[in-house]
């Protein structure tokens, strides 16, 4: 195994215990935490792919990186705020109780 | 090779654990040493003004909010909610296939085996390129960082006295 191999591997690894985490939870914010972490796991790749691509010296990868970082911050801020709303409306976090659109 | 398995274990245990606990504060808690691991990726790989990012927005700046909501939307008697629902099952399953899938298809990828050398690109390389080629992107996230911030504060903050508890 290459070293890229390796930490496309973790990458693929941290992917696959977010997404489970957003499939079996039923807590709001443990849901919000799994979606962080497949965030995080690609910025993984991008930051492997920069390490071992045919060009390290133009950064792309890094680059990309830190605008995701931005993006991530946004979105762990709204979706905390739309837990807290979620709370103030039906006084828990549990998304099978969220169901007031439900026909 | 050797720092980069230590490091992907603990994260990946950090990860694990965090996600299966009960008790939101132990899990976000967790969390917080799987980000700092994912850092020290970062540093291992040579990106050290992401790592330092990483540390500073994630270790930082979203934990404190994660446990903000985690005090704010406590239950006041103990959790209720069980740990297992009905979907453990295909949701394990689920992320087993993908995880079988990814890692079955970087394994027989023939990818570059790149260089061993840590590449040179410093905060200052980093620095012109985020300014002269990307400086519309670079302002464009900044109005996108104060929209979803003042949204946050509005979502959060309710209409007043009808939503009030």
């Amino acid at each position: 195994m290459s070293p890229l191999q390796a930490c496309l591997v973790f990458s693929a690894a941290l992917f696959s215990l977010g997404l489970i985490a957003v499939l079996v939870r039923s807590n709001a914010i443990l849901v919000l935490l799994g979606v962080e972490l497949m965030l995080n796991a690609a910025n993984l790749n991008f930051i492997a792919f920069w390490r071992y691509g045919p060009t390290p010296a133009e950064g792309h990868g890094v680059v990309f990186v830190v605008f995701a970082l931005a993006v991530a911050a946004a979105e762990a801020a709204v979706g905390l705020a739309l837990v807290i709303a979620l709370h103030r409306h039906q006084r828990n976090v549990h998304l099978g109780d969220a169901r007031r659109l439900h026909g | 090779m050797i720092a980069l398995a230590a490091i992907a274990l603990c994260t990946l245990a950090a990860a694990a654990v965090a996600l299966a606990l009960r008790d939101l504060i132990h899990s976000a808690l967790l969390l917080i040493a799987s980000w700092v691991g994912i850092a020290a990726f970062y540093l291992w790989a040579g990106a050290e003004f992401v790592a330092f990012a990483q540390v500073l927005i994630y270790v930082g700046a979203i934990s404190m909010v994660v446990l903000f909501a985690v005090l704010l939307t406590r239950p006041p008697t103990a959790p209720v909610s069980p740990a297992r629902s009905g979907r453990a099952v295909p949701g394990f399953l689920a992320g087993g296939a993908v995880l079988g899938l990814l890692a079955g298809a970087v394994l027989s990828s023939p990818l570059p085996a790149g260089t061993d050398a840590t590449p040179a690109f410093g905060v200052r390389e980093l620095g012109l390129k985020l300014l002269v080629p990307h400086a519309g992107a670079l302002l464009a996230t900044g109005a996108l960082l104060t929209v979803a911030l003042l949204g946050a504060v509005v979502l959060a903050a309710g209409r007043g006295k009808e939503d009030a508890p």
